[in-house]
Formats: C-alpha cells, sequence, structure tokens
C-alpha cells in the first residue's frame, strides 16, 4: 500500500484499493457498497482507513499533505477540515494542502452527503493528525534520551524547553506514518486549541472572488475540445437528429455516437451550442419510461407500495384521548436547481480514463463508468473538481459518464463536456413529491398522547452505482438496467428521514410507505424526506397547541425530554423575543424544530412573517435560528450554512414545483422555475452557534431545510388564520415580494 | 478580429462578431470569473461592467461593445490586493459554492459606481438579476452594505446593522 500511493505522488496511476467493496452506510445511506470496518475501535473513517498515512504525510520540506475521501460542495469543508488537522497536528493552516476526493490519492469515503463529513472524515483527520503528533514527539524523545510527555509541539516542531527543537520534516524523514492509528491517543486539549473552534476564514474564497480558475468548468487542459450531449428536452424523451445535417455545421468537428447516446465535438463552445439548438429541430419521441403519475398529491397513494412499520410504541395503554386530529401534508417535486450546468472534463489517455468531475461521490462513479466503458476499475480514476452547489443528486455524475464515452472515443485528447441549462432542468434527477398523513389525540390535560404518522414517498436515491444508473449507460446498445430502487433504512431514512418524532409521545406508530415504481426521474435533495416529514411534525404540533390552547414553543418543550433540543428551542426563543412578540395585522411568528435525522444537529428557528393582502405578498422581517451542531469547528460556517438552509427553504416552501405533462418535464429555464431573490429574501437573518466543545461532530449542512418550512407555515396560520399544509405555499396565492 | 478594452488593456479575439462576450472571456483570454450559467440572461452568472453598467455577457455578442469599456471581476482586484467589493466579500465571508459570486460583485460594483449611498431598496433591487441558489443572499447584502461604507457612503435604511 505504501509503494502504491508513492507510485501514485510520483505521477504513476496505481490502483488504490485496499480492501474489496462490501456493504456499508456512507453519506446518509445515499451511497451503496463501501470499504468495509477493519478497526471498529477507531473513531470516523479510520475505522475504515487505520493507516495515518491514509490520511497525512509530511514531506521533505515540512509541508502537510492531508487527505480526504469527501468533496468540498460549498458547504466550507475544505476549510473545516484543514483547520482540524493544522491544530490537532501544531502547524501553521498555510503548511497544510487538502487533497479532497481522487480516486487515485484518497480513502474511500463514499458519497459527501447526509451532513456527515465532520462527522466521518473530520473525526478521522483530526485524530489521524493527533496520533501523528505523538508519533513526533516520540520520535524526538528517542532522540534526545527523553520521554514524550516531557516535550511540547508548537508551530511544526517538537521542543524540549530548554533550547533544544527540531522540525517535523526532520523528524519525519526517518518516521514511517504507515502504521495504525491508536484509538488512545489523545486529542488536543480545548485550552491548546488555536483553529478549531473559530471562525477561520475559508480557504476557497480568495481564488473564487478573484476569478482565479476554481470550478471543473474552468479547466482547461493543453489540447482540449469542447463537446456537448444531444438528446431530447428532458427526462422520458428521446431527441431525434439529423446527424449528416449536424455534421455540416461550422464548429462541429466531429459526433461521437454509441447506441442513442450522441455527442457533438469542437474546439470552440458558441457554435457549439448554436448546433445544440439546431439539432432540436428533428423533434423528440415519448422515451420508454415516460408515464403519467397523474394530478399529485393524490397519484403517491394509487402507487404501489411497501409499507413498513418504523416506530410502534404503546408505553401507555392507559391514556385517555379527549380530542383527534388528523392532516394531511405534501410537497411536489422540486429541482436541485444549480446556477452552472454539470460539467465535466475527461481525458483517455495511455490507457488510463481520467475523468475530472463535481459528482458527491466519486468512488461509485468511478465503478458506473469502469463498468460503461467494460474496462477495468484500476484504469479509471475519477478526481473531484468543484461546481456549482448541488444540494444533492443533479446531473454531475450524468455529465461524468457522457464525457467519458466522448474522451474514450478520442485518445490523448482533453474533453470538456458541459451541459446546458435547458438540459440541467430537463434532464436533473428532481427531488420526490411527498405526502404525510398525520394523527393525534390530546387528553384532557393538553397532553399529545397517541401520534401517527404515514409517508408516502419514491426512493430518496438513485445516486449511480453501475453504469445502467448513468443516463448515457441507459444510451448505449445494449442498454445498461439502472439498479432498483431500494428505502434508505433508519437511523438515517430516505423517504422517512424525521419521520419518527424526538418528542416524547407514550404511544406513537409511524408507517414509511416506499413507492418503487419512479413517474419520474428523482434522487437525493438536501434533506431527503426531512423537509416534508419535519414540515408535517411541526405544523401538525402547532395545530396541537392551537388545539389545546398552549403557547407552541411551550407545548413542545412540554414534549422533550433531550436537553440540547430543549436548550436550542430556549436560545432560539429567547433570542427572538419569543413571550415578548406583539402580533400585529397579517402579522404573525411562527416557530419550529428539530433534531436532523434524529441523530444530526439540532436546529430550532423562529420566523416574524407579514402577509400583505392586496399584493399576495410575504415579508419576512426576521428569522432567528439557534443550532447545536455538536463542537463547533467554524461557527461562522456553521452560521454560513443554516443561513443559506433557511433562505434556500423559503425559497422551494413558498414558491416551487417543478411543472410535469404526462410525466415530462414543462421547466427549462428559470422563467417557469422561478427561485427567491433578493427581493423576497428575509430582511434579518440572525443564527446562534451553541457550542458544544469535546462532543461529536453532528455535520450542519441539511438541518435548516425541514424546521424552516414549518416556522413558515406557521407563522402564516399565525398571521392570516389560514393554514398551507399543500406545498408550494404560494399556489395559495401567497408570494414573496 | 475583434479589438476590446478590458480591464484597462486592449485584448484582440479571432471571433465571429456575433460570439457572445462571455465565450470570448473564457475560451480566448483566459478570463474565469464570469460563469456560464444559463446563456438566456436569466441568472446574472456572466455579468460583467461594460461602461460600468452591469450586462449579461452570455447575451452581448462581442462584436457591438465597439470602444466601450469592458470590466471583469479580474480586473477588481487579486487575491492578494482584492478590491473593495472583493475585500467586504472576504470580510463577510459572503459565499458558499461561489459560482454566482463573481456575478455578485460585478453588479454590486455596477451599482456603487453609480451611487454610494443606495437605499435597502436600491440595492436588493439593483442586485436581483442575479440567482444565487445556495441561499448567500445575506451575506452578500451585508458585503454590498459594508461596501458602500467603505468607499465613504453608506446604505441608507439598511435592514441589517452595518458592520
Amino acid at each position: 500500500m505504501i509503494a502504491s500511493r508513492r507510485d501514485v505522488l510520483g505521477g504513476l496511476v496505481v490502483a488504490f484499493s485496499l480492501a474489496p467493496a462490501a456493504l456499508a452506510q456512507t453519506g446518509g445511506g445515499e451511497g451503496r457498497g463501501g470499504p468495509p470496518t477493519v478497526a471498529p475501535e477507531l473513531p470516523g473513517t479510520l475505522a475504515k482507513f487505520p493507516d495515518l498515512d491514509a490520511w497525512i504525510r509530511i514531506a521533505p520540506d515540512g509541508r502537510v499533505t492531508v487527505f480526504t475521501g469527501k468533496v468540498e460542495l460549498g458547504t466550507g469543508i475544505k476549510t473545516a477540515i484543514a483547520q482540524l488537522a493544522a491544530d490537532e497536528l501544531d502547524v501553521a493552516l498555510g503548511r497544510i494542502d487538502l487533497i479532497t476526493a481522487d480516486t487515485g490519492l484518497t480513502p474511500n469515503e463514499g458519497v459527501t452527503a447526509g451532513s456527515q463529513t465532520l462527522e466521518q472524515s473530520g473525526t478521522a483527520v483530526a485524530n489521524a493528525a493527533a496520533n501523528v503528533r505523538l508519533l513526533l514527539a516520540e520520535a524526538a524523545a528517542t532522540r534526545w534520551g527523553v520521554v514524550a510527555t516531557d516535550l511540547f509541539t508548537r508551530d511544526g516542531e517538537v521542543l524540549d524547553g530548554r533550547g533544544r527543537r527540531v522540525s517535523y520534516a526532520d523528524l519525519a524523514a526517518s518516521l514511517s506514518l504507515a502504521v495504525h492509528a491508536r484509538a488512545d491517543v489523545p486529542r488536543k486539549r480545548r485550552d491548546a486549541r488555536r483553529l478549531i473552534g473559530r471562525s477561520v476564514p475559508r480557504v476557497d474564497l480568495p481564488a473564487k472572488l478573484t476569478g482565479l480558475a476554481a470550478y471543473v468548468h474552468d479547466m482547461r487542459l493543453p489540447g482540449m475540445v469542447h463537446a456537448r450531449v444531444l438528446r431530447g428536452p428532458g427526462s422520458g424523451t428521446r431527441g431525434r437528429f439529423d446527424f449528416a445535417a449536424m455534421a455540416r455545421l461550422s464548429g462541429v468537428d466531429r459526433i461521437v455516437r454509441r447506441g442513442t447516446f450522441a455527442a457533438i465535438v469542437g474546439t470552440r463552445e458558441w457554435p457549439l451550442e448554436r448546433a445544440l439548438h439546431a439539432a432540436a429541430r428533428g423533434g423528440w419521441q415519448a422515451g420508454p419510461d415516460a408515464n403519467a403519475p397523474g394530478p399529485l398529491p393524490e397519484a403517491l397513494l394509487r402507487m404501489r407500495r411497501e409499507s413498513r412499520t418504523i416506530e410502534d410504541r404503546h408505553d401507555d395503554p392507559h391514556a385517555v384521548p379527549v380530542r383527534r386530529l388528523s392532516a394531511r401534508y405534501d410537497r411536489p417535486y422540486l429541482m436541485h436547481g444549480a446556477i452552472g450546468p454539470s460539467c465535466a472534463v475527461a481525458l483517455f489517455e495511455n490507457d488510463v480514463l481520467t475523468v475530472w468531475t463535481h459528482s458527491q461521490g466519486v468512488e461509485p462513479l468511478r465503478a458506473a463508468i469502469a463498468e460503461l466503458l467494460a474496462m477495468p476499475l484500476e484504469r479509471v480514476r475519477c478526481v473531484h473538481r468543484e461546481g456549482a452547489g448541488c444540494y444533492g443528486h443533479n446531473g454531475a455524475d450524468d455529465v461524468a459518464g457522457d464525457a467519458a464515452l466522448v474522451a474514450i472515443a478520442m485518445p490523448g485528447i482533453p474533453v470538456r463536456l458541459q451541459w446546458s441549462r435547458e438540459q440541467e432542468h430537463g434532464w436533473e434527477p428532481l427531488g420526490p413529491a411527498m405526502l404525510a398523513w398525520l394523527d393525534a389525540s390530546l387528553d384532557a390535560s393538553g397532553r399529545i398522547v397517541a401520534w401517527q404518522h404515514q409517508v408516502w414517498s419514491n426512493t430518496h436515491s438513485t445516486r449511480p452505482s453501475a453504469a445502467g444508473d448513468l443516463l448515457a449507460g441507459q444510451e448505449v446498445i445494449p442498454p445498461f438496467p439502472a439498479t432498483p430502487p431500494e428505502p434508505i433504512p433508519q437511523p438515517n431514512g430516505g423517504g422517512d428521514r424525521n419521520a419518527i418524532p424526538l418528542y416524547r409521545f407514550p404511544n406513537s406508530q409511524v408507517v414509511s410507505h416506499f413507492l418503487p415504481d419512479m413517474p419520474v426521474r428523482v434522487s437525493a435533495l438536501r434533506g431527503l424526506g426531512a423537509h416534508l416529514n419535519i414540515f408535517a411534525l411541526e405544523s401538525f404540533i402547532d395545530e396541537l397547541a392551537d388545539a389545546a390552547g398552549r403557547d407552541p414553543v411551550a407545548f413542545r418543550l412540554a414534549h422533550l425530554d433531550d436537553p440540547r433540543a430543549i436548550a436550542v428551542i430556549g436560545r432560539a426563543a429567547a433570542q427572538f423575543g419569543w413571550q415578548h412578540y406583539r402580533p400585529s395585522p397579517n402579522r404573525g411568528r411562527g416557530f419550529a424544530f428539530a433534531r436532523y435525522k434524529n441523530h444530526g444537529a439540532y436546529l430550532a428557528v423562529a420566523l416574524d412573517v407579514e402577509f400583505v393582502p392586496d399584493e399576495g405578498r410575504l415579508i419576512v422581517h426576521r428569522a432567528v435560528a439557534a443550532v447545536d451542531s455538536g463542537e463547533a469547528v467554524n461557527p461562522d460556517g456553521i452560521r454560513n450554512q443554516v443561513e443559506g438552509g433557511i433562505v434556500q427553504s423559503l425559497s422551494w416552501t413558498a414558491y416551487e414545483a417543478a411543472g410535469l405533462d404526462g410525466g415530462r418535464r414543462t421547466d427549462y429555464d428559470w422563467s417557469t422555475y422561478p427561485i427567491l431573490r433578493f427581493g423576497d429574501a428575509p430582511r434579518s437573518v440572525v443564527i446562534d452557534v451553541i457550542d458544544r466543545p469535546g462532543a461529536p461532530f453532528l455535520g450542519t449542512g441539511e438541518c435548516a431545510q425541514g424546521p424552516t418550512a414549518a416556522a413558515l407555515a406557521n407563522a402564516l396560520a399565525a398571521a392570516t388564520g389560514t393554514r398551507s399544509r399543500s406545498l408550494p405555499i404560494a399556489r395559495a396565492g401567497a408570494r414573496f415580494a | 478580429m475583434i479589438k476590446l478594452k478590458i480591464n484597462g488593456a486592449v485584448a484582440r479575439a479571432d471571433v465571429d462578431p456575433a460570439t457572445p462576450l462571455l465565450y470570448v472571456l473564457r475560451d480566448d483570454l483566459g478570463l474565469h470569473a464570469a460563469k456560464f450559467g444559463c446563456g438566456l440572461g436569466q441568472c446574472g452568472s456572466c455579468t460583467v461592467l461594460v461602461d460600468d453598467r452591469p450586462v449579461f455577457a452570455c447575451l452581448l455578442p462581442v462584436g457591438a461593445i465597439g470602444t466601450r469599456a469592458v470590466t471583469t471581476v479580474e480586473g477588481l482586484g487579486t487575491a492578494e490586493a482584492p478590491g473593495t467589493v472583493q475585500r467586504a466579500f472576504l470580510d463577510e465571508q459572503a459565499g458558499q459554492c461561489g459560482y454566482c459570486i463573481p456575478g455578485m460583485i460585478a453588479r454590486a460594483e455596477g451599482l456603487l459606481r453609480r451611487t454610494t449611498t443606495p437605499t435597502e431598496e436600491e440595492v436588493r433591487s439593483a442586485m436581483a438579476p442575479s440567482l444565487c441558489r445556495c441561499g448567500t443572499h445575506m451575506r452578500i447584502l451585508r458585503a454590498v452594505r459594508r461596501a458602500a461604507a467603505a468607499r465613504g457612503g453608506g446604505v441608507v435604511d439598511p435592514a441589517e446593522p452595518v458592520a
């Protein structure tokens, strides 16, 4: 393993697979397969890759290279992981070179999803760094004939406090890091930390804000050609093309075809864009999978379903219900809507295919591409390069498959293939439509004594694990079969994510109806089922509080015993000024809380919302949230994610619905799929981060989506007396700005 | 051969004059700040300044620019020496994926060249043509307010206190 890693670093690509694939949940259950756990005593992904040099290497010049199998999606993980490594190792942040997901170099950490990057990779890097720091101190101790506990480290050196010092570079030259991490090495003492817990500025922003090449879209390799893929207008269609006419178009140097897959290639982008529009003249036909779901949300109730009871508690059979409520909540299909369309660069050279991709899972993508091209896994390398924010499974993997098919036909020539806006809107997998039905009973004291939650949903992950999961894999002849959808099991859950209440209800039943037949292409969208389930649960809690005549915040607290849940609710309510709030006509407050996945971050949010009846306009005057993500590595990074999650969820919840006509898309650009703009953004957003030093990382990226949706509906109900249970809220006539 | 005044220098490109400016910037001149987002003038990722006014570079034919001065985000400063708007975006950490941000910076620069004392509503409506999907809006607004102050002005009636 050491030899092969050195070979890789020397530029020669050597297979880096330490273990056969085995079933394991990575990325919140969205990825399939993944390496097995070989050292269960070690924390995070160290349990799968226990050797220190899988994570950290020290060069002779003292620079430190840190490896993570996770990717930067715009959430700031590069900064957070570099902070963890630099602090635990005791080197300056600027001495760290961070390598993110690259199948030739980094540990296989599956898919970057489920708000698990710090929990899995951050934990591994922090503990590996603590181990390396100890090994360096022990090496110095041996050299000086003292005990390691008498030594200390500072800024890349080991010191004895009496004038002797030696650099890490010096020590590392004769120190092997090809050793297992030890489970008993302590992390740095809190009072000695310089970077963890501080709002260190993002390491990637200076390049992004000044126009330096930062994205896969910006890659320009010598001799590179551009390509565009030819498809019908959207998922469920098949394009018809006059290839002879296409070949005559100026700027189209070549057409690459494999089965019904086709791409045009040229040296300049603009002629290819024009050719792409000209190609639409050929028209299209309905593809094999076009089938209509029928009007939503009722169509979901008619689909074939596999039902599972995921909670069934009867702790208090003697409870006496006196009042029963039930309500139905639903959401439409939603788009990821990346601002940049998907793009990939591929190069087939010396029998090795390299694909630069903004996929969230370079390892499963590599397997899918290898199968698509009938190449051995060892000869395919997928390297992550940033793209526009994706918020889940969009066109990133598909476009990588497209670029790979073109590159394999053009050995030695780098191929950059970018989707059009219309292709991104038309072909990205949608976030699934969902329906939840809730039923609960109150006893005479106004306590919830019985609870039932049923949820209907398609799968929340069709992430690629095989060639048939890529669009190109379904277009080659013979086509590859798509991997059959499976529900993501609890405790992460897919459609039933966050369907099990965290509240202490004495009797509770939760049923998850998994709908295996997909009328439209769907996959993971930030938060998966948590958006609708929390919208439903936290809306219903308000309806029950109203029925019981209780304040919504006090009512929630009365049903909770988790001290951290109670703390975020208390903090958000206090910061918002919940008790002193004075409603005015058409203006009200709304509250919601959830612990993401029931084992991730705690978040409570309060909104102050006005409805302007004459204009049908919504104004969010204030959003105040409190979040507990465990130990806060970078508090401003957490604030940034939660602010963004609140704003994005307001957009989803208030406006968004992907249009469908007979199972086919009707939205091909932003004109018919409007998202929130500056005029609609809240007047003010304040995020309070509750740091829990020493506690496990809980992740942050997805925790605001569900609570914000419910807080908006609750605030509108308070402001107008009318409750929205069917999303988007704008469908009922309310809109922003 | 098209001659363009870009970021204070003269640049030449041998392209069809109908080519939108964005492709010339990215593919011929190696200026990657402006991004392709839609090609339809709907999202603002490609925004640059032409004679101090924000334009969608994905739509503007390069042959129509003539002698007008084009300013891209590369022309406003560097990572080592950022311009005032870039500095304000860094100070507010106004970026998540960052893909839309060069367009945002160009648009903010255009506004502040017109007035350094816009109202909150003027800021929001000036920025409205640019889309952000990460929800970085609050930080972008804070950055514009900060940049206005750094240029000796300030946003009138800001919706949040200015740092």
